[in-house]
């Protein structure tokens, strides 16, 4: 027991480390502070379009969805960095994650947002268009906060998987949590890093993933 | 008597050869129908005949294929129409009352005030305040829709519409949802609004109330007004078989 505490969970390597992973988790929250929004951002811009319901448009917009939600976002994120330079495109990580982030995790939020949208009735619309709402006032005031309220549980859901996502921004050489946590290992030849930064990932992901079932519940008690 | 009384007064609403299709179903068929102030016209007709579109293509809710709609004077069909002011001029009350439900009562009563009108939150509320309690809601402002009966939120629909100060309001079906123990809640406010001048366009089935209520009846088929006159003409002495069919199925039907 002692052994294997002190090969997973060796404390003076963790403190030796610490500093290190700390560093980590900064840029994985940073990260997230960048991600979600520019998730939710695309997310709402492709749920605005598609309600615009112009055939076309909209015909495209589904291929662009189903398209990114095909295509493997690790494969995504080291064509754009590794990828585009061939063009002349040459991108900073950051950058390069903030594009691959955007294309990926809009086409789910978008989808998300939709079918929030589809699920406010028609005479919402109504109501609030014969009162001289604009189009964009009544998606912004009337529909879109009963929509968000519908879909609450899929929107956190997307969320935690956005979060996790940001790990393959470590392909980037971006010093994310599991970043550093690698090069700490490999310093080290113990893997208490990782352990450690396993338990950070659970600490952080942990009350959000309480949080979707208590709306999970609500929403089974609503029915 | 002076030349001012002998001139009628202009229409507030004024529909001219109106037509609308959804595909190859003529909903609107030419309509014509021209509404003096303070006048409330209720309009009778079997479903799919045309009520709920006419209504929506007043305000151009529904997009009319050909015609004129005048509101106050001009033409809102002209290109350049700034809509969203025109419906300012006229109210809309609908059958399932189609409340905010993520907003109180007040909430729902002035978010056109506040985003439309451009109402600061006071005076916009001061406002809202006033059309809650000319439904007889004033207690009721802080009140989300769910927490309301169904004669109490269309009460709030109607102060919703007043609110924004309009020239006209139309009711499409405004009692149709409502338990009957609840009906006459709506219609009394319906009815003070009358006596206070308000001009009203009204699809409904309360032959009741048109009695006590409407200047003109307007019996609607297959997207064409097939007649039109005052309550007792068209109840009690239609010209037309199809209206005095209809108006004795309605009768038996509902009341
Ligand atoms: N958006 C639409 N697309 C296609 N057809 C429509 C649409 N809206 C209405 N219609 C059709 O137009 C016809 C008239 O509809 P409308 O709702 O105006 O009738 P109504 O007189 O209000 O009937 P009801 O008494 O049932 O409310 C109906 O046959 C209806 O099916
Ligand atoms: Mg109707």
């Amino acid at each position: 027991m002692a052994e294997i505490l002190d090969t997973f969970f060796n404390i003076e390597i963790l403190l030796r480390v610490l500093p290190f992973i700390l560093e980590g988790l900064g840029m994985t929250l940073l990260l997230c502070a960048i991600t979600v929004p520019i998730g939710l951002a695309g997310g709402l811009a492709v749920a605005w379009v598609w309600s615009l319901k112009k055939r076309y448009v909209n015909w495209a917009l589904v291929v662009y969805v189903d398209f990114f939600r095909a295509f493997p976002p690790l494969v995504l994120l080291i064509f754009v960095y590794f990828g585009l330079p061939f063009v002349g495109v040459d991108l900073s990580p950051f950058a390069a994650v903030a594009i691959a982030f955007l294309l990926n995790a809009s086409s789910y939020y978008g989808e998300i947002f939709r079918a929030g949208i589809e699920s406010v009735p028609h005479g919402q619309w109504e109501a609030a268009r014969a009162s001289g709402l604009s189009r964009f006032q009544t998606m912004r005031y009337v529909v879109l906060p009963q929509a968000t309220r519908n879909v609450l549980p899929d929107l956190i859901g997307n969320t935690l998987e956005v979060v996790k996502l940001t790990t393959i921004a470590s392909v980037v050489a971006l010093g994310e949590l599991l970043h550093a946590a690698r090069l700490a290992q490999s310093l080290v030849y113990n893997p208490t890093p990782i352990v450690a930064a396993a338990l950070i990932y659970l600490a952080l992901l942990w009350p959000a993933v309480r949080l979707l079932r208590h709306f999970e519940h609500r929403h089974l008690v609503a029915r | 008597m002076t030349s001012a009384e002998a001139v009628p007064p202009a229409p507030i609403l004024e529909l001219v050869a109106l037509h609308k299709n959804f595909g190859p179903l003529k909903v609107l068929d030419g309509i014509d129908l021209a509404v003096r102030p303070r006048e409330l016209v209720f309009v009778i007709g079997p479903s799919g005949s045309g009520k709920s579109t006419l209504l929506r293509c007043c305000n151009r809710l529904e997009e009319p294929d050909s015609g004129a709609v005048i509101v106050d004077g001009a033409d809102i069909m002209r290109p350049g129409t700034d809509l969203n002011a025109v419906r300012q001029k006229i109210g809309m009350v609908f059958q399932s009352f189609n409340l905010y439900p993520h907003m109180t009562a007040l909430g729902n009563v002035t978010l056109a005030l506040r985003k439309v009108q451009g109402l600061a939150r006071d005076a916009a509320e001061a406002r809202g305040r006033a059309a809650l309690a000319q439904v007889g809601l004033a207690d009721k402002e802080n009140s989300y829709p769910n927490a309301l009966s169904g004669g109490q939120q269309q009460r709030v629909g109607i102060a919703r519409a007043l609110a924004l100060g309009p020239k006209i309001v139309l009711f499409d079906e405004p009692t149709s949802a409502l338990d009957p123990e609840l009906v006459g809640s709506v219609l009394a406010v319906m009815r003070e609004l009358k006596a206070a001048g308000m001009t009203m366009v009204v699809v409904s089935h309360e032959l009741a109330f048109a009695r006590a209520a409407a200047d003109r009846v307007v019996f609607m088929e297959g997207g064409r007004i097939v007649e039109q006159g005052s309550p007792e003409a068209i109840f009690g002495n239609p010209r037309e078989a199809r209206t005095r069919a209809f108006v004795s199925r309605l009768s038996q039907g509902h009341g």
